[in-house]
């Protein structure tokens, strides 16, 4: 049997730029999905604001786990057996991270005071420029802070990618696992991996919010 | 190509699905309660124990929340085998959310005990209370009525995240839906009924707490409005 | 002498609490008409009104040609002919004084970034803060605040500006700057609508004061006849005010 090494380190980082890479996919494609979501969340019609409201209940009260076993599962279905795994991983945190994203936006929206809509209202700008020029801009410094925030439970979701086969940090982890059998090394060495990619971002989301009160006294 | 949807050759196991919805909301109570004890003398020792203490938590804490669930799952699952004991794969999963949700509950509630004011635990001197009493009425009650949604949404968050436990084969509905499934060959059927299970579950979840919060938090319930 | 504002019986109710009840006035090309009264007489509900930020439930309200009661009310080119100016200034705190006065005349008006500047530079300049250009709401006091916000109503020309209370929430020593802007004005010949607190400017200022009470138009006099109320009720108010 082999024992835990060099080369399984090595093997263990490579697996971690892959995390970062579908990290990176889930939170851009989560981003531009979860800024639809936000607007439609605080839209005019009622109809859109409900539509987008169901979206997000559905996403946050369902397991990524079994978001993932339906893209998987769902795509098998309409034809698409053998893609990559990284298109169902890509795509079920993808939409997981638009739910969430969606809300902690909208929040974000919400919280500019009504006031500042009144003000640009009063100047007849339209529901769209009042949007883009007034209210978003302070939205986005609100934003920053959770987003980085949430950007750290990305991360951390994507160990969950093994489900459809897609070899990442954790799943990685678990190959070795499977021929050394040192569950204790290697498991503590994978979460020193996410440990070093966490805590800097999660740091960083706590100095953001620290500036930001800072800012608003 | 046409997908014929067939739900039917599923009815058989309903017992199976709900003993795992059983086994969930189990999993996820006891891991609950077990988190909240712990998160909150956690958040007291993180807020205002000695100077040491309030490292060795602080360390957990950042720990914990800077690596995966799935991680900590295997490490306490495996790390226990190595010891040379045995345990129950749900055991093991109780073991390993308890050590996950405590961690988060308590960096929720020294958010709230830092957001009591100075002037109300002075207040509190002054009318005689003991430290403990005034501890427990001015500084923790506030508190946890203050954080109460957030810890809420977290105990969802648990909930859900249960689910991650079918890894190690803990018996609860995830994994339940996965022996299912390999069953039956209607894969995308169990998974959408178990979505559809896990959705029921956390809207009752929540549900529960809302009106357990009702019933504790007083003035909440009279006046409405958050404190 | 044709209306510019005219309202005609409004109504106006939040729920169950009547806060417009049968209010009818008129305000003239040039003239200043002053609103006081007591805190929750209405005042502010009348001037959202008149801005159709609120909606009325009887009676019309005329605003420079704009139907307000009516449905097909074209709400942006009324807020082209009409300007507002709030007790809590609302600046955009992410833009500099000139940027939030070059905001509306660049989006809504399509002024070049040039114009628009020497249009912000020029209203800066009328409400006393051209050195001011380039500082963010949060560096300004509030009188200035205040007067930045007047300078952004005037850079969209209004032909009707509102104000509501807005020296309410300044020192003494703030008030008189801010409300030397709006004298000026006034004697420019702008059409102006002013709630307020300011007994002895409203007597120098305004053409008419209209007394509201209980969400009605109590009593309507000339400015300057202001010490001489017929109602027992506004000579109370003055007193207590003066
Ligand atoms: N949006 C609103 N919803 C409910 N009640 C309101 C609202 N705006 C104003 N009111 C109520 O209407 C009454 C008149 O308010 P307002 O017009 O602001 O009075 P004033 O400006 O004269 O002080 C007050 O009792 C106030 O509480
Ligand atoms: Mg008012």
């Amino acid at each position: 049997m082999p024992t835990f090494g060099f080369n399984h380190v090595e093997f263990l980082l490579v697996a971690a730029l892959w995390t970062l890479g579908l990290s990176a996919i889930a939170f851009i494609g989560g981003g531009i999905l979860g800024f639809v979501i936000a607007l439609a969340r605080v839209s005019s019609s009622a109809l859109v604001r409900g539509l987008a409201g169901a979206y997000v209940r559905i996403v946050q009260g369902t397991p990524l786990l079994i978001l993932l076993f339906l893209i998987y599962f769902g795509l098998a279905i309409v034809g698409f057996n053998n893609l990559p795994a990284i298109i169902a991983a890509g795509a079920g945190l993808v939409i997981y991270s638009s739910g969430f994203l969606g809300e902690i936006w909208r929040g974000c929206i919400e919280s500019v005071p009504k006031t500042q809509w009144e003000a640009a209202e009063c100047l007849a700008m339209t529901r769209w420029q009042r949007m883009t020029r007034v209210i978003l801009p302070q939205a986005a410094r609100i934003a920053t802070a959770p987003t980085v925030g949430f950007l750290v439970q990305i991360i951390k979701n994507t160990s969950l990618a093994s489900v459809v086969g897609f070899v990442e940090l954790s799943q990685a982890g678990k190959l070795i696992n499977n021929s050394t059998f040192q569950p204790f090394i290697v498991f503590i060495t994978v979460a020193v991996i996410y440990f070093l990619i966490c805590y800097p971002l999660s740091a960083w989301s706590r100095g953001l919010e620290r500036r930001l009160n800072v800012g608003r006294r | 190509m046409t997908y014929e949807f067939d739900f039917s050759s599923l009815l058989p196991y309903w017992r199976e699905f709900a003993e795992g919805v059983w086994l969930t909301l189990q999993l996820s109570a006891i891991s609950t309660v077990l988190g909240f004890v712990g998160g909150a003398l956690c958040a007291i020792a993180r807020a205002d124990g000695p100077p040491w203490l309030q490292r060795v938590v602080g360390a957990y804490v950042e720990v914990i929340r800077n690596t995966p669930l799935l991680v900590q799952v295997f490490l306490v699952y495996f790390g226990i085998a190595i010891l040379g004991i045995r345990i129950d794969a749900n055991l093991a999963a109780v073991l390993a959310l308890v050590v996950n949700v405590v961690a988060y509950t308590c960096e929720i509630m020294r958010a709230g005990i830092q957001s009591v004011h100075k002037a109300q635990i002075e207040a509190a001197d002054c009318l005689g209370l003991t430290k403990t009493q005034t501890y427990w009425h001015v500084v923790l009650r506030p508190a946890i009525e203050r954080v109460y949604p957030a810890l809420v949404s977290q105990y969802v968050l648990l909930m859900l995240a249960s689910s991650i436990t079918s890894q190690i084969s803990a018996e609860e509905l995830t994994a339940v839906a996965n022996r299912i499934q390999s069953d039956t060959f209607r894969s995308f059927e169990t998974y959408i009924v178990v979505g559809l299970l896990y959705l029921a579950l956390s809207f009752v979840v929540r549900g529960a707490f809302s009106v357990f919060g009702m019933l504790v938090f007083t003035r909440r319930r009279r006046l409405g409005t958050p404190l | 002498m044709s209306a510019v504002v005219k309202l005609s019986n409004v109504h106006k109710s939040f729920g169950a609490l009547k806060v417009l009840d049968g209010v009818s006035f008129e305000v003239n090309r040039g003239e200043v008409v002053a609103v006081i009264g007591q805190s929750g007489s209405g005042k502010s509900t009348a001037l959202r009104c008149i801005n159709a930020l609120e909606t009325i439930e009887q009676g019309s309200i005329e605003v420079c040609g704009h139907a307000i009661h009516s449905d097909k009310l074209d709400k942006r080119a009324l807020r082209l002919d009409v300007g507002i100016v709030f007790q809590s200034y609302n600046l955009f705190p992410h833009l500099t004084a000139e940027q939030n006065i070059m905001l509306a005349p660049t989006c809504v008006r399509k002024l070049g970034k040039k114009e628009a500047k020497d249009l912000a530079r020029e209203c800066l300049a009328r409400v006393g803060l051209a050195e001011k250009a380039d500082h963010y709401p949060e560096q300004l006091s509030g009188g200035q605040q205040q007067r930045v916000a007047i300078a952004r109503s005037l850079a969209m020309q209004p032909k009707v500006m509102l104000f509501d209370e807005v020296t309410s929430a300044l020192d003494p020593q703030l008030t008189g700057e801010v409300l030397k802007v709006m004298e000026d004005l006034a004697r420019g010949g702008m059409t102006m609508i002013l709630v307020t607190h300011e007994m002895s400017f409203a007597r120098k200022v305004a053409t008419n004061v209209i007394y509201m009470r209980q969400g009605k138009v109590w009593e309507t006099l000339p400015g300057h006849q202001l010490e001489n109320p017929s109602t027992p009720e506004l000579r109370e108010f003055v007193g207590s005010e003066l």
